[in-house]
């Protein structure tokens, strides 16, 4: 601060608003949790004043690590991420009260819920970020790592294939596992291919942005290049295939397509991936079961409302049901809802939070994903801006993806909503994405050093002891 | 990089402005659609969250309440369990409340009211949501005596069939019985497993234990329908209970080389009989003669005007329609003038014809329900008698009167005599199918001077008489009882 404020009036850091929202976030919580065991038991939850406290602590790390090594990162990301995780936290922990009580009434034994857990990997999250935040200090290093990014990030994807190790859940072979738990290590690897890609085309995009011939209005690249972009559009399909991943795949492709364009500047670059995309998507339909059962159960979801259209069926139900103000934390059934603590948690959220809480979601990811591609914006060297872009349009784009699904506005395919999902590897995975969202935004919003050059130091040594003369700018100035 | 950064910008905002108008075509467009969608789990589920109203019965002294079907709070996280005090006695009338199977009866057609979302409870709905009081749904009287419905079960012992007892003055129906029958709190339970395992052997019995005989089963009515036949003869001028018929031993049927018989094959006593002698003895002879004779429309007029061949009546559960067929061929019209052939009716439409008899003429709509409650159980809505049809004219219906009062005094139908009392009524044996034993028929109504009560009774295959039975032996008494407990005689 005190630098900063000496050198000009200007550059707030907005740390304080940072810590007033992210306080606001932890009592939105702790409010919505009270509201659930009011709803469910009739008396405030055992476990509210640890939680609040759990969930305060955490944040307020986060916080003071963003303080100490981020002072200039976007204020509002902190607190909006927090926000959702602790909705999240609420929405699963009134799904194991919705698990206990079904539990209860077919005589089973009730199981352990998943919130303490989710509360759990929320912190391992938090360390995530911090790790992240401290040890990436100047993220342009991390263009070094390109290649290592690379062949980390295929092999985790490629590691669910492996015999032993890879596990089938639900159909989709997305998991491994490790020890006692599953991991999904599509979700680090979405990270570690953003990096790759970000330092692959910051270094290629003058190769990539020849044109070789202009057709209908369209600068084509050149033929030989073409390869990257064929490669991204194979890998794709392979984990379509092999994962049966409808949602990474589709997710891996329309990230390096977009990267590639904002890379490139050519709009042709969108056009064939629109062009392989639909190609592939064409091809899939035709020859793969499971992905024309998926566009099947979208075009009409009542077909066969009991077995392949019963989870979006039931979804919509969720969301119906809950209509434009919903039942009310704690009062309705969302655990009629398959997966409703994962893929289909926004269908709880709109059954009990009403179209009013699904829209305040929807509008805070658009937040966070649109104060991303700010920081891109503003950001002083490509390889940030592209990193910063990837990773928010990501986001964006996953919120699409799953949302667009359980609403029945696009096919349905399973990826995690970030933040509010149960998940482990997920919620660490998007703490380290807005990680490293803070790190370039403090970057790009951190004034530029002032130049210690030997005419600044003589014309401030003479404008404090003799009169000002302030010469009006020059129109060519402003730029 | 910029420019290409402020279109991504943009085109993630046209994505989440997408989800957005989804969002609220789904929630706000579609949401009433999703939400009140019968396989929507949330329906059902939602209606065990608030205590359900009763039915109940008035008891014999016609204040205190017997309950029949009660909500009884639980711990589980269906608040509600349905219970039915009633049991198998009332299980057909009150239907059952079923988390697999839905419901039916007065469970079904009262719904609205039960689970308190009826109109007439608007007000105190209101007035739940304003105070915050948990909202509970309307009580539902019926119309039934517990005494009269009490005799009906037992008359019917293990007798497969039902009865049927009617306010010939009003049309409240005062007993339903059918018989087998099951135990409505069983399909009513929290079990899933135990509910379908139940359902399923209700299911499986060969003597359909589901199904209320009295209003959604169809018998041929046997000799009960001469009723009906009297009924169109003596719409004719001039005729009466005195005018002669021909009754021959045997009645040769136009257009076939068969010949229709009386009953055990015996003649009607003389050629020709008064008419009112030729019910008294049952005369087949005469009354298939008398049907050629009316014709088919006439006849056809005659049974529409008591009920029959009419699609929409409900008491409010819906009754299967009785059928007078139409375009039949003269044999085919001999036989349904004496209550065979095609000719199918309930219970409950034989025991309107007795009714509508008693009632100078007029069959007064049947109703179950006499009462709507409020949850207080104070009055919301009683049920006001409506005329259902003008079947005869008054002097019609006192000769059919006389003609009934004469079979049960001397004819097929002395069984069915209470003490000091006059009665009316018609025996009935039907046959249904080659080498089975006739369904033994009563249909009746008492005082005769002054009816307050009309009676239908079905046992099916003769009951415990097997071959032997008549619906004389087996069917009277079972009216006479019903008859004397709704007089209290």
């Amino acid at each position: 601060m005190t630098r900063a404020d000496a050198a000009a009036p200007a550059a707030p850091t907005g740390r304080g608003t940072e810590l007033v929202l992210t306080t606001f976030a932890v009592l939105i919580a702790m409010l919505a949790y009270a509201a659930v065991g009011l709803a469910v038991d009739g008396r405030l939850p055992s476990g509210i004043v640890g939680y609040g406290l759990g969930l305060g602590v955490l944040f307020l790390a986060a916080h003071l690590v963003v303080r100490s090594v981020a002072p200039y990162a976007d204020p509002l990301l902190l607190p909006c991420v927090a926000l959702l995780n602790g909705l999240g936290l609420v929405v699963i922990r009134r799904l194991d009260f919705a698990a206990a009580e079904r539990a209860a009434q077919f005589g089973r034994s009730i199981p352990s819920g998943e919130a303490p857990r989710q509360l759990v990997w929320t912190a391992v999250g938090v360390l995530a970020f911090a790790a992240v935040l401290l040890l990436v200090r100047d993220h342009t290093r991390l263009q070094r790592y390109t290649y290592t990014a690379a062949a980390l990030g295929l092999v985790l994807l490629l590691l669910p294939a492996l015999p032993v190790l890879g596990q089938t859940i639900n159909g989709a072979r997305l998991w491994i596992r490790v020890g006692p738990m599953t991991v999904q290590p599509s979700e680090p690897a979405k990270l570690l291919l953003i990096l790759f890609f970000a330092g692959y085309l910051v270094a290629k995009r003058d190769v990539l942005s020849l044109a070789s011939r202009r057709v209908l209005g369209l600068d084509l690249p050149r033929g030989r290049d073409l390869g990257p972009v064929l490669l991204a559009w194979a890998a794709s399909l392979a984990v379509l295939i092999r994962g049966k991943d409808l949602g990474s795949s589709l997710l891996f492709f329309a990230i390096f397509v977009v990267m590639l364009y904002i890379a490139t500047e050519r709009t042709s670059w969108l056009v064939i991936g629109i062009g392989l995309f639909a190609g592939g998507a064409f091809t899939a339909y035709h020859l793969f079961a499971h992905v024309r059962r998926r566009v099947d159960t979208w075009l009409d979801p009542f077909a066969d409302p009991e077995r392949s259209g019963f989870q979006l069926v039931q979804s919509l139900f969720g969301f119906g049901t809950g209509g434009v103000t919903g039942t009310g934390l704690g009062e309705g059934r969302p655990g009629t809802v398959p997966f409703a603590s994962t893929d289909f948690i926004m269908a709880a959220i709109g059954e009990e939070l009403g179209l009013v809480g699904v829209m305040a979601v929807l509008l805070i990811f658009a937040l966070i994903v649109e104060r991303g591609l700010r920081a891109a914006l503003s950001c002083r060297d490509s390889f940030g801006k592209l990193l910063a872009a990837g990773l928010a349009f990501a986001l964006g784009l996953q919120v699409f993806v799953i949302v667009g699904g359980v609403t029945g506005l696009i096919p349905l395919t399973g990826v995690t909503l970030p933040w509010l999902s149960y998940g482990g590897s997920s919620i660490v995975a998007n703490w380290a994405l807005i990680a490293l969202l803070l790190r370039i935004s403090d970057a790009a919003r951190r004034p530029a050093p002032a130049p210690v050059t030997p005419e600044l130091a003589r014309a401030a040594l003479s404008s404090a002891e003799t009169q000002i003369v302030r010469r009006p700018k020059a129109e060519g100035d402003t730029r | 990089m910029n420019r290409p950064l402020r279109r991504v910008a943009l085109g993630c905002l046209v994505l989440f402005g997408l989800l957005l108008l989804n969002v609220n075509y789904v929630q706000v467009v579609k949401a009433s659609d999703y939400r009140d969608n019968p396989s929507n789990s949330r329906v059902l589920l939602r209606t065990y969250e608030r205590e359900r109203g009763p039915i109940a019965v008035l008891g014999p002294d016609g204040v205190a309440r017997e309950v029949l079907a009660a909500s009884t709070r639980t711990e589980g996280p269906l608040t509600f369990l349905r219970t039915y005090p009633g049991g198998p006695a009332y299980a057909h009338v009150t239907g059952y409340y079923s988390l697999v199977y839905g419901r039916t009866g007065i469970e079904r057609s009262q719904d609205r009211v039960l689970s308190g979302e009826d109109d007439r409870l608007f007000v105190r709905r209101l007035s739940d949501y304003v105070t915050g009081r948990e909202p509970s749904g309307g009580g539902v009287l019926l119309t039934l005596d517990p005494a009269a419905q009490q005799a009906a079960v037992q008359g019917l012992g293990s007798n497969r069939g039902a009865v049927v007892a009617l306010d010939p003055r009003s049309g409240a129906v005062l007993a339903m019985a059918s018989n087998p029958s099951y135990d409505p709190s069983k399909l009513s339970s929290f079990e899933p497993a135990m509910i379908r395992s139940y359902y399923e052997q209700l299911l499986q019995a060969p003597d359909d234990p589901l199904i209320n005989r009295a209003i959604s089963k169809t018998y041929p009515p046997g000799s009960t329908f001469k009723v009906v036949t009297a009924a169109a003869a003596l719409r004719e001028g001039g005729t009466t209970a005195e005018t002669p018929v021909p009754s021959p031993p045997t009645l040769d049927l136009p257009q076939t080389s068969t010949d229709l018989q009386n009953f055990g094959g015996g003649t009607c006593g003389g050629d020709p009989i008064s008419l009112a002698n030729a019910l008294r003895i049952s005369c087949n002879t005469a009354f298939a003669a008398l049907g050629l004779r009316v014709g088919e429309q006439a006849l056809r007029e005659q049974a529409e005007a008591f009920g029959f061949n009419n699609d929409d009546l409900s008491v409010p559960t819906t009754v299967a329609t009785s059928v007078f067929p139409s375009d039949i061929a003269p044999p085919s019209l001999a036989q349904s003038a004496i209550g065979q052939f095609e000719v199918q009716v309930t219970p409950l439409q034989m025991a309107m014809v007795a009714a509508g008899i008693a009632n100078n003429g007029q069959v007064m709509k049947p109703y179950l329900v006499r009462e709507v409650q409020a949850p207080d159980l104070s009055r919301l809505d009683l049920a006001e008698p409506e005329v259902y049809k003008r079947a005869v004219d008054p002097r019609v219906a006192a000769e059919l009167t006389k003609m009934m009062q004469l079979v049960v005094a001397e004819g097929s139908g002395v069984r069915a005599q209470i003490p000091g009392l006059s009665v009316a009524g018609k025996t009935g044996t039907a046959q249904h199918a080659p080498g089975r034993p006739p369904h033994a028929w009563f249909i009746g109504f008492a005082p005769a001077e002054d009816p307050r009560v009309a009676v239908a009774v079905v046992i099916e295959d003769g009951g415990s008489l097997g071959s032997e039975a008549t619906g004389g032996a087996l069917s009277a008494p079972i009216a006479r009882d019903v008859m004397r407990a709704v007089l209290r005689r």
